[in-house]
């Protein structure tokens, strides 16, 4: 969803200067650069979720996870981010906690709304883990 | 030659901006003299012979970056760095770090951003702050355009002769008298802006 909404306004569709729930857009698919079928939103999400979920993963591999994601045109799914935050835990790793959030933040860049919306859907995941956001720490 | 490597360490002293802000914070994560050694495996600085090189021998300056080594870097588009930032760890922090090991919810807010800021040099917000250094740009070049203006006023005093007397207003006066006589570009130029019956300019 938040793809569609950047790359829609990037395109310069004015009537989309925010991410709005529940709208009709065609659903945006992630092109392969040669052959492949095209992957869908839900595939992309799960595959990341999956990547993230592993139980085992290593510092390495969570480091490598986060930089190539934020190096995608998009801003992730707090599925995603949640994952990927409940790896940091089991990696006892909390500031790469905070700086994968301070990290969506910049991401979503002009679009003001997606950065609280991500915080509100991922409440419950950083009250259990403990992990207090940027602006709670004052660093922001 | 031992000196001529002092004179230039001392000429670099004075003019490259350094890298990191104390020598201190360098030790810190593991930059210079020793911990760099330990990083890249040891450099070879051979003595050189005949001259105490005690000074220079087990000594690699901060300046250099290895880049064959992992290294810290705060970039937007990498959150999470290849090494932490600090990596030699004082014990007080090692207390920390395993502190860090057990619930999340039991470190205090002090000390979630003594975490922080020992894997990172810089916030994002730190990252993205500006510098001033447009002022002294800006400033630097009204000062150099206002000494040529000063250079250029100061001929224009001293070296200019005095100006022809043709252009003195009485001969100016004269001038356009005859100008409008002859009847000089009457269609389009001069002497059409020139009311003839009501003998002043249009």
């Amino acid at each position: 969803m938040f793809r569609a909404a950047v790359r829609l306004s990037v395109s310069g569709a004015r009537s989309l200067t925010r991410p709005q729930l529940g709208r009709t857009a065609p659903l945006a698919q992630r092109c392969y650069s040669h052959g492949g079928k095209l992957e869908s939103d839900e595939e992309f999400d799960a595959r990341w979720v999956t990547y993230f979920n592993k139980a085992d993963i290593d510092a390495w591999e969570l480091r490598k996870g986060m930089n190539t994601l934020i190096g995608y045109d998009l801003v992730p799914e707090p599925k995603i981010l949640e994952a990927a935050l409940r790896a940091c835990r089991r990696l006892n790793d909390l500031a790469s906690a905070i700086r994968i959030l301070e990290a969506v933040k910049d991401k979503s860049g002009p679009h003001k709304k997606i950065y609280p919306y991500l915080i509100q859907e991922l409440r419950p995941t950083l009250d259990e883990l403990g992990i207090s956001t940027p602006e709670e720490l004052g660093m922001d | 030659m031992l000196t001529s490597r002092a004179l230039v360490r001392g000429l670099k002293s004075w003019f490259w901006r350094p890298l990191s802000s104390t020598s201190s914070v360098q030790a810190a994560h593991g930059k210079g003299s020793l911990g760099v050694l330990y990083g890249a495996g040891l450099r070879t600085i051979r003595p050189v012979e005949g001259v105490i090189t005690s000074l220079t021998v087990l000594y690699v300056s901060p300046d250099v970056l290895d880049p064959s080594v992992p290294q810290y870097n705060n970039r937007l588009d990498t959150p999470l760095s290849d090494v932490p930032f600090v990596r030699n760890l004082n014990s007080e922090q090692r207390q920390l770090k395993e502190k860090e090991k057990g619930p999340w919810t039991k470190l205090t807010k002090e000390e979630k951003i003594a975490l922080y800021r020992l894997t990172h040099e810089l916030t994002y917000p730190e990252m993205r702050r500006g510098s001033s250094e447009w002022k002294t740009v800006l400033g630097g070049v009204f000062i150099f355009l206002g000494f040529s203006g000063m250079l250029v006023w100061w001929q224009r005093i001293f070296v200019f002769g005095e100006v022809p007397h043709t252009l003195s207003d009485e001969w100016v006066e004269k001038q356009t008298q005859r100008m409008i006589d002859m009847r000089i570009n009457p269609i389009g130029g001069f002497a059409y802006h020139w009311d003839y019956a009501k003998k002043q300019w249009k």
